[in-house]
């Protein structure tokens, strides 16, 4: 039971960061980040080569994705986002253009790092056992201590910092906030940056434990869609509770169900339809998004 | 347009794909187009589902998950109980069409990014339901489906028996396209009747259509079930040509394209899917030749096509006419 908590708390925190940066890029620009777990992907493979192959420390590893992840996104943003959504008649063109983008990363996460699973050693040895009624890896252990610290600080940064109350503003009401003088522009891209860095962060914290392939990006976008409909699209609290209860019900599927095969994600995916269907707006989601 | 350009129009399509294709493709030689076609032809009638959903201001990324259940349908009848496999193509769209009454009824309550969402993950649902069902034989499918057979009446033979001609590839293409055709014609003409305009309507607002009296659950429901046909239709005939459907015949990765092909030939026409899907599937099918970088450049025209044209390819011909007009 104690390890089934501790699982699903460890799978939670981690679903949770990655459902953080795809409610940011929606509730500020209102695109449905199709690209969300190439850049994920991506991540985890720059974290591989600083980290793996260059030998520096994981950290730098970290900052490294995180630098070039916000890059990134903050190109995508400025030149392909902008225009389109400035010219297009309906707002779904984003999602042509988002799956574009997957489809591009991809291409150029196979031509740069291959297809080949990567791993990178352990960050730290040893395993916590509790009498046996927990037993986890540190490094596990650490990687979510990180990502608990990680969301804390994007919490706080979305509560204190200018920078955060302007996208909340603009979250909220995007007429309203450039009435008041918040520069549109400037903050969906700081906004599409810091979405995308998280998708990074995570991918190279993860690399460490489950380790990097390019197959990972569509099912990872899709699982991060998964949560984010649970809590509410657009809303923080909402992602976190999403990714918490997603990771939960993985961690209980799998060691309750595990004799019917494979059947836990099936159950999941069909009682979400029929949750959706009661409560269309998720957890704590405005009415009709 | 006048009705005139309108008639000349559909019978040069007409013959362009009925005659001249087949005697372009007999000239050059190049049998392996047929597939190729027979593929596009196919994957457009499931686009035009999926544009049918955009035409009510819906986003339908889970085309996939009835195409499959259509091949599956198909499949079943034709390998467990014998029933011939014409009469397995309406039966698949009908009951992928009373599947997505039922399952629509709940989640055609949801607009925008969450009906995108759910749709996307029915997909998944079909997939891992296939293989979890032991009806559809889990991860190895149902494969060795047999040709379709023959049809006569009154001792007439309409159809022959696909295992005995001379070349299957160009039954199948007559096939794909002539359900292509008419698909096509059905849809133009839903579109350009009464419930085409009132399903307008609901693509603009909603609330609005339902304060002057349209029964807007009713059409959407309705809008999402021919939708849904078609998708079957689609799947059914899919697994007639490749004799096999597998769980993972269509993905995620096929929703995802449908969707595409609609965006791509621009959702405001209704022949935008079928531009969409020949431009999509030749634009793959021809970087083959460039290997490892197909996926780079691939995705690298499609991101230019969508800055460049953000409303499709079609719209650059209505761009023209309203230049022209002035």
């Amino acid at each position: 039971m104690e390890q089934i908590i501790a699982n699903g708390l460890y799978l939670g925190s981690q679903y949770a960061l990655i459902a953080l940066g795809l409610t940011l890029i929606f509730a500020l620009m209102n695109v449905l980040n199709f690209a969300h777990g190439q850049m994920y992907v991506l991540g985890g493979f720059v974290t591989y080569t600083v980290y793996a192959q260059l030998g520096l420390p994981f950290i730098v590893g970290l900052l490294a994705s995180a630098t070039t992840l916000a890059v990134v996104g903050a190109l995508i943003e400025k030149f392909l986002f902008r225009p389109v959504i400035r010219k297009s008649h309906r707002e779904e063109s984003t999602m042509l253009l988002a799956a574009g983008i997957a489809f591009f990363l991809d291409a150029v996460i196979l031509l740069v790092f291959g297809e080949k699973q990567r791993g990178v050693p352990k960050i730290v040895n040893g395993v916590l056992n509790w009498d046996f009624r927990i037993i986890m890896p540190y490094d596990r252990i650490l990687i979510c201590v990180l990502t608990i610290f990680f969301i804390a600080a994007f919490i706080g940064y979305m509560q204190y910092s200018k920078t955060g109350r302007a996208m909340r503003a603009l979250a909220q009401d995007k007429v309203a906030a450039q009435l008041m003088g918040v520069n549109v522009a400037r903050y969906s891209m700081i906004g599409f940056a810091l979405g995308a860095m998280l998708a990074g962060l995570v991918g190279g914290l993860l690399v460490s434990i489950t380790g990097v392939n390019l197959g990972m990006g569509g099912p990872t976008s899709i699982k991060a869609f998964m949560m984010v409909m649970i809590g509410g699209a657009g809303v923080i609290s909402g992602a976190i509770a999403g990714g918490l209860i997603l990771g939960m019900l993985e961690s209980v599927g799998l060691s309750v169900l595990s004799q019917y095969g494979d059947i836990t994600y099936l159950l999941i995916f069909v009682s979400l339809i029929i949750f959706l269907a009661i409560r269309p707006q998720g957890l704590m989601g405005k009415p009709w998004g | 347009m006048s009705r005139s350009k309108q008639i000349i129009g559909v019978a040069a399509f007409l013959f362009g794909v009925f005659v001249l294709v087949p005697l372009m493709i007999k000239l050059t030689g190049r049998w392996d187009f047929y597939y190729t076609l027979t593929s596009v032809a196919l994957l457009s009638i499931a686009s035009a589902g999926v544009w049918l959903t955009f035409y009510i201001g819906r986003i339908n990324i889970g085309q996939g998950a009835y195409a499959l259940v259509g091949g599956y349908v198909s499949a079943i009848l034709v390998v467990k109980y014998g029933v011939s496999f014409w009469l397995t193509i309406p039966l698949a769209g009908l009951i992928c069409g009373c599947l997505s009454i039922l399952i629509g009824l709940p989640i055609l309550r949801l607009k925008g990014v969450y009906f995108a969402m759910v749709t996307l993950v029915l997909t998944e649902v079909a997939k891992l339901t296939a293989l979890a069902l032991p009806i559809t034989n889990g991860a190895k499918g149902i494969s060795s489906i047999p040709l379709p057979g023959a049809i006569s009446i009154f001792g007439l033979t309409i159809i022959p028996d696909f295992s005995q001609l001379a070349s299957t590839k160009l039954a199948f293409y007559y096939l794909a396209v002539t359900l292509m055709v008419l698909s096509y014609a059905g849809l133009y003409r839903l579109v350009h009747s009464r419930i085409g305009h009132l399903c307008r309507s609901l693509q603009q607002n909603e609330e609005l259509a339902s304060s002057i009296g349209v029964n807007i659950s009713y059409l959407r429901v309705i809008a999402y079930s021919v939708s849904s046909f078609l998708g079957g239709i689609a799947g059914a005939v899919f697994a007639a040509i490749s004799q096999s459907i597998y769980p993972s015949s269509f993905q995620v990765a096929d929703s995802i394209n449908f969707m595409l092909n609609c965006f791509l030939g621009g959702l405001g026409y209704v022949f935008g899917p079928m531009l969409g899907t020949l431009v999509l599937y030749f634009g793959w099918d021809l970087l083959f030749t460039t290997g490892k970088f197909q996926l780079l450049i691939y995705s690298s025209l499609l991101i230019a096509l969508m800055l460049a044209l953000p409303n499709g390819i079609l719209s650059l011909r209505l761009f023209n006419r309203k230049k022209a007009e002035p």
